[in-house]
């Protein structure tokens, strides 16, 4: 789960980590009020899920109150890459001489986490590592002590930071350790860390992930999820709580467990057709949730065709019948053509449930998949 | 022979009063496997599937002579219900339970690397020796005794590729789910390892998935250490980056790191034929018997 830039800001500000004086806002009259306290010049920061804001145009710089204004209006409402602005931070622009960067998050090659420093800031870190890989500074840290001030100060110096601020920044890398661990982050990272011509730092930017897995004990930041989803889709699947994602392809894809599910839509690509979605209906799934995943399915307008793909481990193929006889039954003529393929625990009695006047059934996987995308095929022409 | 598990396991079920817990352990009895005591704290003295229950893995290892756990426990106690298991004598731990805390896994990672203990999971289907024993989830019917060591990811995966061997004919020593998550115990390497030093076991499938590094790893050890010819998986082909398809640990990092395509890669330059379908990795491991 992801924070807004704000929310991360305001858990970083709660711990000591100085943030450029900032206003949340929801309207172009509210973005006015905030730059008159701020002052000029001011960034207007859209506040969605989604990276590479500023390429997209979801941060300007306001120099007056018209351009504010301006900006605002255009920021607002706007739509990046599939998700509606509501929500814009306006915050006192930094005047700055260096950007630097510091994060922490999981290596999951060692299984412990890294805490990463660079003079590299503010540009993004994945090419800094990529092209430059020495210009970061990397130092493990055993997840039973925790960060110790020695490793802090380390890997501070070892990014040869300038040394004047060098104390502040190891500080920061600290209370971002004990927020990592004490918040359960998967990640989080200040890019950029700026430092102003007083060699004062700041927290200019602010990205805290928070592991979902980990929520049930952070209710304080589950409270803070923003489900705005990018279509109606998505907001769907969180609904039902289906593990999805929609692609571009036309063949609907429904299965029990990510790696079979995965390997369904590398079969679809393998023979010929394009998947239009990820769906796990997860483990041991009783017949209203496999109703939901149809209903999911059949939502896309881009599927002509649905394959469903059952392994019964702790799934009962009864079950997923079912389900698929329940979700079939209410229409008058069933929108897309189905293919179900049901093996493992309880598929005979699964079949002999199954309604094949509804869909159609297939054996093996293969012939299931090949089906399903010479159906998708047919009802696209 | 076979691998980690066997008729000898002696096995202590942790959140054996639990619905999952009952289940699985009345099913794991059913299959054969010696299931001789349940560990819930503060449900010792009753009796499970007609299991005796203690307080403590301790006590249950004690009394009952247990070398294993298999752990249904709920993803808020799952790790400590592993440390506790780490704090005995036990051999192998399996932890089936999904959506344990990551930083939770990385203190028992940590652990993990200062005891002699085996962990199997977490987010994991279990592990199977066919004819012997079951520890875990795995749908047992589908497997078929014989010579055909199998390595995997994901379960319901493991559970097609087995199908398509067992329906050929072909049976296996020991197949291992390893887990979807980020963090786990036994790797690709380790168990890719014990198959090679088993005399039984003439060939390996190894399924793997995007994320991670593991795959890569697997290869090289392939290319540097085993004899025993190996035939591959890799599912996410088709996944996009940045989108996390249903396991924590299958993501394809925004720099590109975990592709399907950086695994197949690296497996056919070890000599690994990798299948595009799981019909096509049976026909490899037919090929190699």
């Amino acid at each position: 789960m992801r924070l807004h830039e704000y929310q991360a800001k305001d858990v970083f500000a709660d711990a000591g980590i100085p943030v450029p004086e900032s206003h949340l806002a929801t309207t172009v009259e509210e973005v006015v009020e905030a730059v008159s306290e701020i002052g000029f010049p001011a960034a207007i920061k859209a506040q969605v899920h989604v990276g590479g804001r500023g390429k997209a145009g979801g941060i300007k710089i306001a120099t007056d109150e018209a351009e504010a204004r301006q900006y605002a209006d255009e920021i607002l409402g706007m739509d990046l890459k599939g998700y509606t602005v509501e929500k814009v931070l306006v915050e006192e622009g930094v005047d700055f001489e260096n950007e630097l960067y510091v994060g922490i998050t999981m290596d999951r090659g060692e299984g412990e986490p890294v805490a990463m420093v660079s003079t590299e800031g503010g540009v993004d870190i994945e090419s800094v590592a990529e092209e430059t890989p020495d210009a970061i500074a990397r130092e493990h840290i055993d997840p039973a002590f925790g960060l110790h001030p020695y490793q802090a100060r380390k890997v501070v110096y070892d990014a040869e930071i300038p040394r004047d601020v060098a104390g502040d920044v190891a500080s920061i890398l600290s209370t971002l350790y004990d927020l990592y661990e004490s918040k359960d982050a998967s990640e989080v990272e200040i890019n950029p860390v700026m430092i102003t011509a007083d060699r004062e730092v700041i927290a200019a930017d602010a990205v805290m992930n928070i592991d979902e897995d980990a929520l049930f004990r952070q209710p304080d930041l589950a409270e803070m999820e923003d489900e705005a989803a990018a279509d109606d889709l998505e907001a769907k699947a969180n609904e039902y709580g289906f593990d999805y994602v929609r692609l571009s392809g036309n063949v609907g894809i429904i299965g029990n467990g990510a790696g079979l599910v995965m390997t369904t839509l590398d079969l679809v690509d393998h023979f010929g057709g394009t998947p239009a979605n990820f769906l796990d209906i997860g483990g041991g799934a009783k017949a209203e949730r496999v109703a939901n995943a149809l209903d999911m399915v059949f939502a896309d307008e881009n599927v002509d065709a649905v394959v469903f793909n059952i392994f019964g481990g702790i799934t009962r193929g009864d079950e997923v019948a079912k389900g698929i006889n329940e979700a079939l039954e209410s229409f008058d003529e069933i929108p897309k053509k189905v293919v179900v393929r049901l093996a493992g625990t309880n598929a005979e009695e699964g079949m002999e449930i199954l309604n094949t006047d509804l869909v159609e059934v297939e054996a093996t996987l293969e012939d299931a998949v090949q089906r399903a995308v010479e159906n998708a095929q047919e009802a696209g022409q | 022979m076979s691998i980690f598990v066997d008729d000898d396991t002696r096995v202590v079920v942790q959140g054996i009063t639990g619905g999952e817990g009952k289940f699985h352990t009345e099913q794991m009895i059913e299959y054969g496997t010696n299931v001789v005591a349940g560990a819930v704290p503060g449900k010792g003295g009753q009796e499970v599937a007609g299991v005796p229950v203690y307080d403590t893995v301790d006590q249950a290892v004690d009394a009952e002579d247990a070398d294993a756990s298999v752990v249904f426990v709920p993803p808020a106690f799952a790790a400590d219900a592993v440390f506790e298991a780490l704090d005995t004598d036990l051999d192998l731990v399996v932890a089936i339970t999904e959506g344990i805390p990551t930083q939770d896994m990385a203190k028992v990672n940590k652990r993990l690397s200062e005891v002699d203990t085996r962990l199997i999971g977490p987010n994991c289907p279990g592990i199977i020796t066919p004819g012997e024993a079951k520890l875990g989830i795995l749908p047992g019917n589908i497997f078929e005794s014989g010579d055909v060591g199998l390595v995997s990811r994901s379960g319901t995966l493991t559970y097609q590729v087995v199908s398509n061997l067992t329906e050929r004919g072909i049976g296996q020593t020991t197949a291992i789910g390893i887990g979807g998550d980020p963090i786990i115990g036994t790797s690709f390497v380790d168990s890719l390892e014990a198959f090679e030093a088993d005399s039984e076991t003439k060939a390996v499938v190894m399924c793997g998935e995007i994320g991670g590094e593991d795959e890569e790893q697997a290869a090289k050890f392939i290319a540097e250490n085993m004899d025993t010819p190996v035939a591959g998986f890799i599912a996410g082909r088709t996944a996009p980056p940045g989108k996390r398809m249903g396991h924590a640990g299958a993501i394809v990092s925004g720099s590109g790191t975990g592709t399907a395509e950086s695994k197949i890669d690296a497996l056919n330059d070890a000599g690994v034929p990798v299948g595009d379908t799981p019909n096509e990795v049976a026909d490899y491991i037919e090929d190699f018997l």
